[in-house]
């Protein structure tokens, strides 16, 4: 059956209104995509966008970390990353957890066979630091099984 | 203004998709700041890794990786964990690259290129498991010095090359030869050239074992650079460290090697045993020599959730430094009750050997399972941390992995 020119007018009609939905769900599409890429901030609406100028250095802290290395802050962290991030990573440092005792056995080690420098007063605060923010955790003679992400196991 | 500002900023934001994270105030960064993370290069590119492998250390870099990613029967470069004690040399001419066999017990000093072993020795290749003397130290209880292992620092790769003992044998070795020491190109951390990062070594009797290569394969390819391109000693079984990478020179000494790392507390453990903690002298302390029997589940990962007429297969890797494995079990009552596993043998001397078992759950509930070698000379794996020591080595425990059954 043939359409009258009426019912073609008005299947042409929801045609175009078809084809501006489509182009409007493009245009917010590529919209989106453009955020999630480029700004997913979407900082590009708020107001300070060109005069906030903080710059970002190597010693700048955030949440109580100091950022570049990981450190947690507290009193002596500058000493710390001046004096034992020179050599080696911040990442040796934060994994290992030793008191005193230990530290300074290890700091001797450092000077006696790596180049490291002596510390004079600084090795207190040093070893403080290190102590005071990554103590020694007493594990027992083997711990528990910890973090088990669990996921379905599929055959 | 603002577009520069814009570009600047997208450019970033896309540098930020490379790093993985968002850079947060990507559009503030002054000019000319480089972000940190950009000025190492990621690690995962640059050593072809895994995206799962676990960076302990970035300087030096120190990688490993976790018990499921060494599902291989042969690890590939991907899965491989990465030990360095110094930089990685930068600016290897393979072509022009010599090894000379020098010290106290030569006949006579000798240099060989690569072309050299190529074409003077016959060539041989071995599946040989490297593990690092501290894998598994985080579990030491006093926590034991030094990059904190968990249960990734192990590989089996192919390793190609030619015997040590036929390039010693060409050279003329001396009587009073006692032990073998590497020389390498990797640089110390603190950028003295006078000090050697590393340099260890084994005594004769491990030098000349058939299977002791002066390697310029893995794995049918060139030796990877992070894995000691252009050669490698590899002396499987015993601490991955004896296996000295981008080695330059080998010196046959009267003595007990006495290079970096061959003294004090390094690859070291007290002779006799000591409580948690305790302090030892050096010269109470010895060589480790041949690792402890030691095994992993590799499949299923850990925290598998099945239904319970699910079937359920295990399957891992056993090892035993030089002996073999003659028995592997598991447990799913904590040591209860241990039932046996399929065993294979291994491919050669000094190969860690697969097994497998199909398991069945008495009734739904969490479960774990603990997997327990036993080697050739009648030693297990103990279920807690066996003797500590200063820096944490030779950690056998079982592995174990967490299951609930629905």
């Amino acid at each position: 059956m043939k359409p009258t020119s009426n019912e073609y007018q008005k299947l042409l009609r929801k045609a175009e209104r078809l084809a501006y939905v489509a182009l409007c769900a493009l245009v917010v599409s590529l919209g989106l995509l453009y955020f999630r890429v480029y700004d997913p901030t979407f900082s590009l609406f708020k107001e300070n966008y060109n005069m906030a100028v903080a710059p970002i250095d190597e010693d700048k802290i955030e949440n109580g970390i100091h950022l570049s290395t990981g450190f947690i802050d507290a009193i002596g962290v500058m000493t710390v990353v001046n004096n034992c991030t020179n050599c080696h990573s911040s990442k040796l440092v934060i994994q290992n957890r030793m008191n005193a005792d230990r530290w300074n056995a290890t700091i001797k080690w450092m000077q006696e066979t790596q180049n490291l420098w002596p510390l004079g007063d600084n090795q207190k605060v040093i070893v403080d630091y290190l102590v005071k923010n990554y103590p020694p955790i007493d594990t027992g003679r083997r711990a528990g099984l910890t973090n088990v992400i669990w996921y379905d196991l599929k055959n | 203004m603002k577009r520069r500002n814009f570009i600047k900023k997208a450019t970033l934001s896309s540098l930020a998709t490379i790093i993985g994270v968002d850079i947060v105030f990507g559009a503030n960064l002054v000019e000319g700041y480089q972000p940190l993370a950009l000025q190492q290069p990621d690690p995962f590119k640059l050593f072809k890794l895994d995206n799962e492998m676990v960076v302990l250390n970035d300087k030096p870099w120190n990688i490993e990786a976790k018990a499921h990613l060494l599902d291989d029967n042969i690890t590939p470069n991907s899965k491989m964990f990465i030990r360095n004690n110094g930089k990685i040399p930068v600016d290897i001419d393979a072509k022009s690259w010599t090894l000379t066999i020098d010290g106290e017990s030569v006949k006579e000093k000798k240099t060989f290129t690569i072309n050299d072993l190529k074409t003077t020795f016959k060539q041989h290749t071995y599946q040989l498991t490297l593990e690092c003397g501290g894998n598994g130290r985080s579990e030491f209880n006093p926590p034991a010095k030094g990059n904190q292992w968990t249960i990734g620092a192990v590989s089996c790769a192919t390793w190609t090359g030619v015997r040590l003992k036929d390039v010693l044998a060409a050279v003329g070795v001396k009587n009073d030869a006692v032990y073998i020491g590497y020389h390498a190109a990797d640089t110390h951390l603190s950028g003295d050239p006078s000090k050697e990062p590393i340099s260890r070594g084994a005594p004769m009797h491990k030098a000349i074992q058939d299977e002791t290569l002066i390697a310029y394969k893995m794995n049918g390819k060139n030796i990877p650079l992070a894995h000691g391109f252009p050669l490698r000693l590899v002396a499987g079984g015993w601490p991955a460290s004896v296996s000295g990478k981008w080695i330059n020179r080998i010196s046959v000494r009267n003595i007990e090697h006495d290079g970096t790392k061959m003294k004090g507390t390094a690859y070291r453990v007290p002779k006799n045993p000591v409580a948690p903690g305790d302090k030892v002298k050096d010269e109470d302390m010895k060589i480790i020599e041949s690792m402890p029997v030691k095994s992993l589940i590799t499949y299923p990962k850990s925290g598998a959730i099945v239904k319970k007429e699910q079937a359920f297969t295990i399957r891992g890797h056993a090892w035993a430094g030089e002996v073999e494995v003659s028995k592997m079990e598991y447990s799913i009552d904590f040591g209860g009750t241990w039932k046996p596993c399929n065993l294979e043998k291994p491919a050669n001397r000094l190969a860690w050997q697969h097994f497998s078992t199909e398991i069945q759950f008495p009734k739904p509930g969490y479960y774990e399972i603990w997997a327990r070698a036993t080697d050739s000379e009648g030693k297990s794996q103990p279920m807690l941390l066996p003797g500590w020591n200063p820096k944490g080595y030779l950690n056998n425990a079982c592995h174990r992995i967490a299951v609930k059954i629905k």
